[in-house]
C-alpha cells in the first residue's frame, strides 16, 4: 500500500518531478532540417558511407510523404523546419572513458531522476547504456557482458565497431519506406542502443537503457536495433523521463527486434516523459515505431509497457510471427489524465504455421483525456492453426474522459482461432467508499484499485520496474477523483 | 458510544430517515428490524458516512466527536465499522493487501507502527482459523468471485482484524445458510467486549438467536417506533410487524 511508504506523500505532491532543466551547453546544429543536415549529421558521427546514402534515401522519399492522420489525436502541426536535429553534451569531443570522467552535472541529473547509475548497475545487475541528449555517455558492464559475448553498447559506437551487423540489419524489420515518422527516424537519427546476442548465449544481465530529453526544441530521433541469434534470450529494458519545457518536443524513435530460431526478446517499456500542464500546454510528442521480427522458428517476442507520460502517444508495437510456431505478445497500460491523448495498440501479423499471439491492453483515462486502443490481428493465409486472444479493458475515471477500442481482424485461414474481449468501466463509488470505511484514504483507494486493474501488465515488468511504474501510476493519476 | 438525535436524512431528495433517535451504550448489542424500505440500510450508510446520503437536520456524536464531520476514513480510524450487505469486489486488489493497508492506515492514525508483512500474516492466520476460512483467500481478489457467504465471513474477518468500538452489520445474515450463518456469529460472539458496540441491521429473528442483543429496536417510516429487549424480536417473529405499526399509529394520535 502506498501509504505505507513515507515518501509516498512527497510523492504525490512534487507534481512532475523530472521537469528540471540541467545547465550543460549543448553542442546544437541550427533548426531546420535539409540534405546538408543529414550530411553534417553523418560527418559528426564519422559515418560510412552506406549509412549516409541510407539517410539520403530516407530523406528523399519523406519528402513525397504527408503526415499520417489516421489517428483519433488533435495536436497543432508540427514545424519540422522548426527543430534542431543534433545535439550533443559538449563534453563529447574527449568523451569520458568512465564514469569518473561523466560531466557531474549529469550525474547529478540522473540522481535527480532516482538512477544512480554506478550504485543501480552494482545493486540491480542491470548493464546502463545512459542516453543524454542524443549522444551516449556512459556505459558499464561492458566487461562482463563481452566475456558472453554480447555486445551491448550505443548505436554510434556499434557503427564504428560492428559496421557489417549495422549494414546487414538495419531497415530489415522497419524500412525506410515504412511510415512518416519511421522514415524521418531514418534520415535523421542521432543515437540509440545497439544489442546483439549470439548464438545460444542467455543474456547474463537485463539491460536497460534511460532516455532523457533535454535541449530546448531538439526532436529525439533514437534507432535501437536488437538481434538474438539462435536459442538466444535477452530481456531489455527502457524507461525514461523528461524536463519540464513550455514547447511541444516531437519524439519519433523507431525500434527493431529480431530473434531467429529458439531466440527470445522481451521488451520493457516505462514512459514518463512530460505530459504538458492541466490544459495540455507543452508535452512530448512521441510517435514511435516498434516492431519485432519473429524470423526464426519457436521464437518469442514480448512487448510490456507502461505509458504514463506525453501529450501524445502514436505507438503501436507490433510482432511479425514469420517462423512456424512462433509468440507475439503485447502488454499494454496507457494512462492520459488531463489533456492528454494517446493511440496506442499492437499489430500481429501471423504469416508462420502454429504462430500464437497474445494482447493485454489496460486504458485508464481521467480528467478530458483521450485514450484509444488500435488493434491489429491479421492471420495470412499460410498461417495454419494461427491463435489470437485480445484483452482489452478500459477504466474512466470521472465523466470527461473518453475510451475508445478500434480493433481490426483479418483473417485468410480458415484454421485460425481468433478472440477477442474487450470491457469498459468505470471506478465506482462502491468500491472507494468500501476502501474508505475501511480508513483508506480516497487518493490511496483509487491508487490500489487502479494498480488492481492493471496487475496483469504488471506482473510481466521486472520486479524493480513494476514498483516504479505503480509509482508512476500514482503521481499521474494524483487528483483526478475528488 | 453512539447517541444519534432527532436525526433528518434524504436519499435522491426523498427523505428517508424522519427524526430518529438512538443511544448505544458501550459493550451493548442493538438489533435494528423493521420492514422493508423503512430505513434501516440508509441508517447505516449514513453513519458510516456515504456520500449520497444528506444529512438535513439532527445530530449524531461518536465517542464525543460529531460524527457528521468526518469524512468516511476518518469515521473509520475512530473505530466504526461497517460490514456491507453487499460487499463489492475489487478486482487485482488482494484481500490480503487491502486488510493490511486497512489495518495500517488504523495504526498510523493511533500513533503506532506499521505491522511488517510476517507479524500481519501472523495474525490474519489467526483470525482466518476463527472465521474457517481456507488459506488460499489470502491470495485472491478482495471479494472476486465469491460466494455470498465468503463474502459476509470476509467483512467479519475484516472487523476481527481492524477491531472497531462500534461495529454495524448491514443484514451479515442475509443469503447464510444455517452452517455459515453458525461460523459468522461465533465470529461476532468472539468480539464482543465491554469496550466494543454492536448494531445489527435484520430482517430475521433467526440471527439473533445466535448473537443474542441486549435491545431490540423497530424502525419504521424513518423513525424508531419501538424498543425493548429480546422478547421483542420473539413476539415480531410470532406477530409480524403490523401491530407494532398499529400501536405506533395509535400512540401518536392520543
Amino acid at each position: 500500500m502506498a501509504s505505507d511508504n513515507p515518501e509516498f506523500e512527497q510523492l504525490v505532491n512534487r507534481g512532475y518531478a523530472h521537469g528540471f532543466v540541467t545547465d550543460i551547453d549543448s553542442d546544437t546544429i541550427p533548426p531546420g532540417l535539409n540534405e546538408d543536415v543529414i550530411r553534417m549529421i553523418s560527418a559528426k558521427k564519422k559515418e560510412p558511407e552506406f549509412l549516409l546514402n541510407w539517410r539520403l534515401r530516407a530523406y528523399e522519399h519523406w519528402l513525397t510523404m504527408k503526415e499520417p492522420n489516421w489517428a483519433h489525436l488533435h495536436h497543432t502541426p508540427i514545424d519540422y523546419q522548426a527543430i534542431s536535429y543534433f545535439s550533443a553534451p559538449k563534453s563529447r569531443d574527449d568523451a569520458p572513458k568512465s564514469l569518473d570522467e561523466v560531466d557531474p552535472k549529469l550525474l547529478e541529473t540522473y540522481e535527480k531522476l532516482g538512477i544512480p547509475l554506478h550504485e543501480r548497475a552494482r545493486l540491480a545487475g542491470v548493464a546502463v547504456d545512459a542516453v543524454f541528449d542524443s549522444v551516449s555517455v556512459a556505459t558499464t558492464f561492458k566487461g562482463k557482458l563481452a566475456k558472453a559475448g554480447v555486445i551491448f553498447c550505443s548505436f554510434s559506437e556499434a557503427v564504428q565497431l560492428h559496421p557489417e551487423l549495422i549494414e546487414r540489419y538495419l531497415g530489415k524489420v522497419v524500412p525506410y519506406t515504412d511510415n512518416y515518422f519511421a522514415t524521418l527516424n531514418s534520415a535523421v537519427f542521432t543515437d540509440g542502443s545497439f544489442v546483439f546476442i549470439p548464438k545460444g548465449v542467455r543474456c547474463p544481465l537485463e539491460l536497460s537503457t534511460y532516455f532523457r530529453i533535454n535541449a530546448a526544441n531538439t526532436g529525439q530521433f533514437e534507432r535501437t536495433l536488437i538481434v538474438a541469434e539462435e536459442g538466444s534470450h535477452v530481456s531489455y529494458l527502457e524507461g525514461c523521463t523528461a524536463p519540464m519545457r513550455d514547447e511541444n518536443q516531437l519524439h519519433a524513435a523507431v525500434v527493431e527486434l529480431i530473434a531467429m530460431d529458439d531466440a527470445e526478446i522481451k521488451y520493457s517499456t516505462v514512459q514518463n516523459w512530460y505530459p504538458g500542464d492541466e490544459e495540455g500546454r507543452g508535452g512530448i510528442y512521441n510517435f514511435v515505431t516498434k516492431r519485432g521480427d519473429c524470423a526464426g522458428r519457436n521464437s518469442k517476442i514480448s512487448w510490456t509497457q507502461v505509458e504514463t507520460g506525453s501529450a501524445i502517444t502514436w505507438k503501436y508495437p507490433s510482432c511479425i510471427l514469420r517462423g512456424d510456431n512462433s509468440v507475439g505478445e503485447f502488454y499494454s497500460v496507457a494512462v492520459t489524465n488531463n489533456m492528454q491523448q494517446a493511440d496506442t495498440g499492437t499489430k500481429m501479423v501471423h504469416i508462420g504455421k502454429n504462430t500464437s499471439s497474445t494482447i493485454v491492453s489496460k486504458g485508464i483515462s481521467a480528467g478530458r483525456a483521450q485514450s484509444s486502443y488500435r488493434g491489429l490481428v491479421q492471420v495470412m493465409a499460410g498461417a495454419e492453426g494461427a491463435r489470437n486472444h485480445t484483452q482489452c479493458d478500459s477504466l474512466l475515471m470521472g465523466d470527461k474522459c473518453g475510451a475508445h477500442t478500434f480493433p481490426y481482424i483479418e483473417v485468410k485461414n480458415p484454421s485460425a482461432r481468433v478472440e477477442h474481449e474487450a470491457t469498459t468501466s468505470k471506478i465506482g463509488e462502491d468500491q472507494l467508499f468500501y476502501c474508505r470505511q475501511r480508513g483508506i484514504s480516497e487518493e490511496d483507494a483509487v491508487n490500489m484499485i487502479v494498480n488492481g486493474f492493471c496487475k496483469e501488465v504488471f506482473k510481466e515488468l521486472p520486479m524493480e520496474f513494476a514498483v516504479e511504474a505503480q509509482n508512476l501510476l500514482c503521481v499521474s493519476l494524483e487528483g483526478a477523483v475528488g | 458510544m453512539l447517541k444519534i438525535d432527532n436525526l433528518h436524512a434524504r436519499v435522491e431528495g426523498r427523505e428517508i430517515l424522519k427524526g430518529l433517535s438512538l443511544t448505544i451504550g458501550e459493550g451493548e448489542v442493538h438489533a435494528i428490524m423493521g420492514p422493508n424500505g423503512s430505513g434501516k440500510s440508509t441508517l447505516v450508510q449514513v453513519l458510516a458516512g456515504r456520500d449520497d446520503y444528506q444529512v438535513t437536520s439532527g445530530s449524531v456524536t461518536f465517542l464525543g466527536k460529531n460524527l457528521l464531520d468526518l469524512a468516511p476514513e476518518e469515521r473509520a480510524h475512530e473505530g466504526l465499522f461497517l460490514a456491507f450487505q453487499y460487499p463489492v469486489e475489487i478486482p487485482g486488489v488482494n484481500n490480503t493487501y487491502l486488510l493490511k493497508a486497512a489495518l495500517n492506515s488504523m495504526r498510523k492514525h493511533r500513533g503506532e507502527s506499521d505491522l511488517d508483512a510476517v507479524e500481519f500474516l501472523a495474525l490474519i492466520r489467526d483470525k482466518m482459523k476463527l472465521m474457517e476460512m481456507d488459506a488460499s483467500f489470502l491470495n485472491r481478489g478482495v471479494n472476486e468471485g465469491f460466494s455470498g457467504g465468503e463474502k459476509k465471513r470476509n467483512e467479519i474477518l475484516q472487523m476481527a482484524v481492524l477491531e472497531p468500538r462500534l461495529a454495524l452489520l448491514d443484514e451479515t445474515d442475509s443469503g447464510l445458510d444455517i452452517d455459515a450463518l453458525k461460523v459468522v456469529a461465533n465470529g461476532v460472539n468472539s468480539l464482543r467486549s465491554a469496550d466494543r458496540s454492536i448494531v445489527m441491521v435484520t430482517h430475521y429473528q433467526r440471527l439473533l438467536d445466535y448473537i443474542e442483543p441486549d435491545f431490540v429496536h423497530v424502525l419504521s417510516a424513518g423513525r424508531i417506533i419501538r424498543s425493548g429487549d429480546k422478547s421483542l424480536a420473539l413476539e415480531l417473529e410470532r406477530r409480524g410487524y403490523d401491530w407494532v405499526l398499529k400501536e405506533a399509529l395509535e400512540e401518536s394520535q392520543a
